[in-house]
């Protein structure tokens, strides 16, 4: 699993959007739309390789309730996977 | 985050904005009958199929055809996709492609045709090789994410390692190894391009062992005829994705032109949207209802979609009938008697202008 102490960022040639048709947030990238609900969509938009998996949860948690570092670590994971974020070191 | 369903409307267009190209690729799955340039969509007529594709909700426009790049218009054309915010993926040989091409560009997809300069340029007809190698350079110098696309048949398949070591040479980030798929210009020259059951086998052993060490991601599409279960294609008919071909005809897949009485439709005749929602080529095949038997009541239906709807076509010359490479299908002894069958040298596809 990604370290709470990394700072995931947007791959290269990864861009989000809003989705007008489908009235929610998206990725584009090389492989093709990513559609993202609303906690997803604020991870991505943190995914700045500034800000730690820690740092994003507690900016999420400004917002959200319940949210967890782990549960974060885990959506970075995915979003990994998906070649949508790179996480350095 | 979920992976995108079988929505109403699109997320991808692939624009064939023209059949003309510098290369004659045997293995080339445009259609036999290439449209001229006289019959091409205007930069006009593209315009408006950008504009009416991103109100349906496109996002990824693919330029490809032919060659995109040998569109004069080429510039205003990607300039105007790129305005209206969709994600431009050019689909190119590489030949022609200067960094000032790439303004409004956000992803290149770069084909190349073997390891090295010889059997490349052999099976795609011009000396081609050289210029792609220059081409990646300027994908990367532009700072744009470079897939490389490299069509395998019995010609290239043994090169495979090379062929890996190459797009990890040229920056890749990732590598489509896609076997020939038999259409166009690639069914005319099938008996030339089959594999053997061992190059096959073998090529998917070293794609493994790549895929384990590489840091380049490695997308390997299957060679069809040797599987026992067809591609998904297209993931369902009519679900994600349409192409307009050059002359502004409308399909559901890039090579549906050959199913014969589809009832094809032009963009020049109707709005894309309507196209898209409610004609009969379009409508023929989306969900499950027109499937016959054995399909119908199999549990794989939502994983290939019975498979391959022009290939069912071209090999049975029943669109609606399970894509004969599937083991259950009942015309399946058709393609074991193409497997069975010699080779042939191959023949390059025609010029256009
Ligand atoms: C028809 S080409 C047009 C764009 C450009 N001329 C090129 O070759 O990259 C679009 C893509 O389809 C691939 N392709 C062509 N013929 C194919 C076949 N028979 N099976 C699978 N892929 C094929 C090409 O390698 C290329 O990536
Ligand atoms: S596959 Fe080859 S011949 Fe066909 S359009 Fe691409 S470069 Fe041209
Ligand atoms: S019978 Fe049809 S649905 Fe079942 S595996 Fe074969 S092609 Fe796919």
């Amino acid at each position: 699993m990604t370290p709470l102490s990394a700072a995931p960022r947007l791959r290269r040639g990864v861009k989000t959007a809003y989705d007008e048709t489908r009235a929610c947030h998206v990725v584009l990238f090389p492989e093709g739309v990513l559609v993202l609900n609303e906690t997803a969509a604020a991870v991505v938009g943190l995914c700045d390789g500034r800000t730690s998996v820690e740092g994003i949860a507690r900016r999420l948690a400004e917002e959200f309730d319940g949210v967890r570092a782990a549960d974060v670590a885990e959506l970075v994971d995915r979003l990994v996977a998906r070649r949508v974020v790179a996480v350095d070191g | 985050m979920g992976e995108v369903p079988g929505a109403d409307a699109p997320f991808g267009l692939l624009a064939e904005l023209t059949h003309r190209c510098p290369l004659r690729c045997g293995y080339c799955s445009n259609p036999v009958e290439l449209a001229g340039r006289a019959d091409e969509l205007d930069t006009a007529g593209w315009r408006s199929v950008f504009d009416q594709a991103r109100a349906m909700g496109v996002w990824q426009l693919h330029l490809s055809g032919g060659e995109p790049l040998a569109r004069r218009d080429f510039a205003e054309l990607v300039g105007h996709a790129a305005g209206l915010g969709c994600y431009v993926n050019l689909v190119t040989s590489g030949l022609g492609l200067t960094a000032d091409r790439l303004a409004g560009v956000d992803h290149v997809q770069l084909s190349v045709q073997d390891a090295e300069a010889a059997g490349a340029d052999l099976i795609a007809g011009v000396r081609a090789h050289g210029h792609k190698l220059k081409a990646a350079e300027v994908v990367r110098d532009a700072g744009l994410p470079l897939t490389v696309n490299v069509v395998l048949h019995r010609l290239n398949l043994d090169n495979v390692g090379a062929i890996i070591a190459l797009a990890e040479r040229m920056g890749a980030d990732r590598l489509e190894l896609a076997n020939t798929q038999y259409y166009g210009w690639a069914l005319r020259n099938r008996a030339a391009l089959l594999p053997t059951r061992e190059q096959v086998a073998r090529a998917g052993e070293v794609v493994a062992a790549a895929r384990a060490r590489s840091a380049m991601e490695i997308v390997y599409v299957v060679a069809d005829y040797h599987e026992a279960h067809p591609k998904p294609c297209m993931h369902g008919w009519g679900a994600r994705q349409l192409t307009v071909a050059p002359n502004g005809d409308v399909l559901p897949c890039p090579a549906a032109g050959v199913i014969e009485g589809l009832g094809v439709e032009n963009v020049k005749d109707r709005a894309l949207s309507d196209i898209w929602h409610s004609s009969a080529a379009f409508t023929a095949f989306r969900g499950f209802d027109w499937m016959q038997e054995p399909c119908r009541s199999c549990v794989r239906r939502e994983v290939d979609f019975g498979g391959c709807r022009c290939q069912a076509f071209q090999l049975t010359g029943d669109a609606s009938a399970t894509d004969p490479v599937c083991s259950l299908s009942p015309h399946r002894g058709l393609v074991d008697l193409v497997l069975a069958g010699g080779t042939a040298p191959v023949e390059h596809r025609a010029v256009v202008r």
